[in-house]
């Protein structure tokens, strides 16, 4: 993302504008004055207790009731001006689907949201608000408290599910064009959504056998359980998505192959899969694990039902997680689940500067995951049979700022030590994967393995094939994500259409 | 999904598995492998492409029973529906015209080797196949490993065949009698692979090993696979399966595969109890 101020653009604007303008809308606004308002206290999203919850994987948020979302919707002004929008990368009508909520009409809120993101269930779940839309709504800057915007916005979608109100809208006249979408991540859902409501046939083709990406391998069920993808899926589906599961390009057939087989453009999701180590002595030893392959084996492979699923997991009783971002709190609050205690975070920065999302850094804290900040592994230890007993750490301390801004850390010298451990998390990031950019030797990679585009089209170096996620972005979030395929889709329309982009 | 068409015991510990997967079939290379999923529940593991044929589609594998996994798989019959089934994945074993290249294999690797003799007889070597098997009724494609090879050596513990000698030591003498050997490929359990590479390391004949470490989505994405070959990690499913045996820790390999020793155990066990009882 871009350091600049965000701004709104000017059909955005009109579109905000048209909404505020309504009637319906002045009404509201008069109703219940702003004094009134802001007298309401942020309404809490319920939550399991935290001494239940981390025994198990069942989800941690329960979501608002009606009376709460209403409250919640009262607190926000409907600015002329707002802000939210602004800080939401799919520019969702913020205020047009909270003033709906408070007047009730759920139905309509819901119609409202999904005219810009088809995926409201998974955003309002684990969207960073704090850092987005929230960080810029107009009652933070006035009070600190802003709109629980990422509550409501859960708040509608489960409304959605609950109700099937889910309308299918009718897919666009048939093109006779044909779109090969691979990746089932958040992007290439997205992408697949978009274009068959414009005609297109669509297939996705995914590597894995269940379709998802992050979302079903990585991100565990306790905080997004797998049924709301599945009806995500199962709705896109409807809509007359083909899913080719367990089909890797590049292997099963190589983008040319599917081209010769008469696609006539691509969107490539294919998301930042491969997993960095740290490169240090003894990260071979058994029992220490990438977080990919930890989360993959507990949440896509079912580990946690082992021996009734046949994947198994190493369930260590001393847990070190290395990483401080939502991956190293999914691994380490996975791993308490599993028995481990202590489960610890090891992050060579301090609190401030931990990337998780703020409401993941407070679960972890409750559930009771130790935090050794300011600390870096140097090495693991290992017993006679090559599993891992021990590592050895160092202490860090905060120098300067380096390029990103954040205050970098460097080492106490003499401050090592050595803790037991049996199992080891290294989440300290992801990089793009590298499969189709080797098998498609037109595709122009940039620096760190991802595909380069134009971020005016999402169009790669290959006429007619776009992308987007975490293959052009690196690690990223599952909100950008779909941008870019909302953005990639209609780029493929208007090439299919033209015969050029 | 895959459907079965043909699955059938070879000798008492190994089978057969012989899908329709046509698409697999197009791309198949010697030396590659599929990841397959025997259920539902299952857990992904990865299997050697022992032949195909792309005309109709079928892609043959060959395993030895030694866990829940396997021993699902040796229950499927033909008609059924195999969940997960895809590749071919890794990169395939270097073929060229080397001179003269031995094939050693052994259990699963009987079969794992004959596309790779295959292909290396199709390129001109002079292919001399070693195989080991326990006992002599455990060997199975003679005929299409005689069909691929200039000689096949074959070392049962008993006396049916030419030699009880264990095949790496076998490996020793034919590097001996025979003026040059350019090349050995080896597949088969770890040890095996091991020893052929221990038993050629002296005189510097390259030897290429099909690595076999435990593996979950097969596609580079997780870190299961890492195998240190010359210092350096790898990921044996996108980097491999192939690396030269000189090169490998065997120690870490030895200890990364035993990773799950009493879960595996633990879930034959169980899935004993509720197929049985
Ligand atoms: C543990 C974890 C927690 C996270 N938490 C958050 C969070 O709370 N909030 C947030 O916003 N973001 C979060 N992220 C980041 C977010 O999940 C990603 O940015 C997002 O999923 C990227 O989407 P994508 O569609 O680009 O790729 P992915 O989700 O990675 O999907 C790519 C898909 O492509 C498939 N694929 C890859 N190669 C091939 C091939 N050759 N052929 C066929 N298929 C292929 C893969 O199997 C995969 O299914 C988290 C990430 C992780 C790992
Ligand atoms: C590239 C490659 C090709 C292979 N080709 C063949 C083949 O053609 N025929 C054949 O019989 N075997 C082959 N194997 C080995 C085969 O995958 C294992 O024997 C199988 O996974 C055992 O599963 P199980 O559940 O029956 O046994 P388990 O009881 O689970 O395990 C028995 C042993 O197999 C190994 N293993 C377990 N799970 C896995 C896994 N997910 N991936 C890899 N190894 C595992 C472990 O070392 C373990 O100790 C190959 C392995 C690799 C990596
Ligand atoms: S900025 Fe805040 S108060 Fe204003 S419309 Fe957006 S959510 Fe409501
Ligand atoms: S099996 Fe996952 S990276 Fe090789």
């Amino acid at each position: 993302m871009t350091d600049k101020k965000p701004e709104i653009a000017p059909e955005l604007k009109m579109r905000l504008k048209a909404g505020y303008d309504r009637d319906w809308r002045k009404e509201l606004r008069k109703s219940v004055p702003i004094k009134e308002r802001m007298k309401i206290p942020r309404q809490k999203m319920p939550e399991r207790e935290a001494g239940e919850r981390n025994r198990d994987f069942g989800e941690v948020n329960r979501g608002l009731d009606l009376e709460a979302a209403v409250r919640e919707a009262q607190r926000c002004w409907d600015c002329a001006n707002p802000g939210c929008v602004a800080g939401c990368p799919v520019s969702i009508d913020i205020p047009s689907f909270i003033k709906l909520i408070e007047k009730r009409d759920l139905a309509g809120s819901v119609r409202k949201i999904k005219e810009t993101n088809s995926l409201p269930a998974i955003c309002g779940r684990v969207c960073p608000q704090e850092i987005q839309c929230e960080a810029l709504c107009n009652l933070k800057k006035a009070t600190g408290v802003p709109v629980a915007i990422g509550n409501l916005e859960r708040f509608i979608s489960d409304f959605d599910r609950s109700e099937g109100t889910v309308f299918v809208p009718e897919p666009g006249r048939p093109t006779g064009k044909k779109v090969a979408v691979i990746g089932a991540g958040p992007a290439g859902l997205t992408a697949a959504g978009e274009l068959v409501k414009r005609g297109h046939g669509v297939t996705i083709f995914e590597a894995l056998h269940i379709p998802g990406g992050v979302l079903v391998y990585g991100i565990p069920e306790f905080r997004l359980p797998k049924s709301i993808l599945k009806a995500e899926v199962d709705y896109l589906q409807k809509l007359g998505v083909e899913l080719r599961l367990n089909f890797v390009v590049g292997k099963t057939a190589t983008l040319e192959e599917l081209k010769k087989d008469g696609y006539d453009a691509f969107f490539i999701g294919t998301g930042a899969g491969l997993p960095n180590f740290m490169r240090i002595p003894g990260e071979n030893l058994v029992g220490v694990y990438s977080a990919n392959e930890y989360l993959t084996r507990v949440n896509l492979m079912r580990a946690y039902d082992f021996p009734a699923y046949d994947t198994p997991v190493i369930r260590g009783r001393r847990a070190a997680v290395i990483g401080g971002g939502n991956v190293a709190m999914d691994s380490v609050r996975t791993a308490k689940r599993l028995g481990a205690n202590p489960a610890a975070i090891i992050y060579r920065r301090s609190r401030r500067e931990m990337p998780a999302r703020e409401e993941e850094i407070k679960h972890a804290e409750e559930e009771g995951i130790e935090f050794h900040l300011l600390t870096t592994p140097i090495r693991y230890l290992g017993d006679e049979n090559g599993r891992v007993r021990a590592m050895e750490c160092l202490k860090m301390e905060l120098g300067e700022p380096d390029s990103s801004g954040r205050r970098k850390p460097v080492p106490v010298p003499g401050s090592e030590f050595v803790t037991e451990v049996d199992l080891v998390v290294v989440a300290i990031g992801q990089s793009p994967n590298p499969l189709m950019a080797q098998t498609t030797p037109d595709l122009r990679v940039g620096k760190w393995g991802n595909l380069e585009v134009d971020w005016k089209t999402m169009g790669t170096s290959m006429p007619g094939v776009f992308a987007g996620g975490d293959i052009v972005r690196g690690g990223a979030t599952v909100i950008l994500a779909m941008g870019d395929g909302r953005l990639a889709a209609e780029e493929i329309d208007h090439f299919l259409r033209n015969g050029h982009r | 999904m895959a459907k079965i068409l043909r699955r059938e015991r070879l000798v008492p510990n190994i089978h057969l598995l012989e899908v329709h997967a046509p698409e697999v079939a197009r791309k198949s290379r010697p030396g590659q492998f599929v990841i397959v999923m025997p259920d539902e529940r299952g857990e992904r593991i990865p299997l050697t492409i022992a032949d195909w044929d792309a005309k109709r589609g079928t892609v043959t594998s060959v395993f030895m029973l030694v866990g829940t996994s396997t021993q699902k798989l040796s229950l499927l019959q033909s008609g059924d529906e195999i969940p997960v089934y895809v590749g071919p994945l890794g990169r395939p074993s270097e073929i060229r015209n080397f001179g003269t290249v031995v094939c050693a294999g052994g259990c699963f690797g009987i079969a794992a080797i004959y596309p790779i003799a295959r292909a290396l007889k199709q390129a001109g070597n002079r292919v001399l196949t070693l195989i080991d098997v326990k006992a002599s009724y455990l060997f199975y494609w003679e005929d299409k490993l005689k069909e691929t090879s200039d000689a096949v050596f074959v070392s049962a513990r008993d006396k049916r065949y030419n030699s009880k000698e264990y095949v790496p030591y076998k490996l020793d003498t034919l590097l001996k009698d025979e003026k040059t050997v350019d090349r050995v490929v080896a597949i088969g359990c770890t040890y095996l692979m091991y020893a052929c590479a221990e038993a050629t390391r002296a005189a510097g004949v390259k030897t290429m090993v099909s690595l076999n470490p435990i593996m979950v989505d097969g596609t580079g994405m997780c870190g299961a696979c890492r195998v240190t070959v010359d210092g350096k990690t790898k990921f044996a499913c996108v980097d491999g399966p192939d690396f030269d045996g000189h090169a490998v820790d065997w120690q870490e390999l030895f200890s990364r595969r035993k990773s799950y020793f009493d879960d595996e155990v633990k879930s034959l066990c169980a899935w004993e109890r509720e197929r049985f009882s």
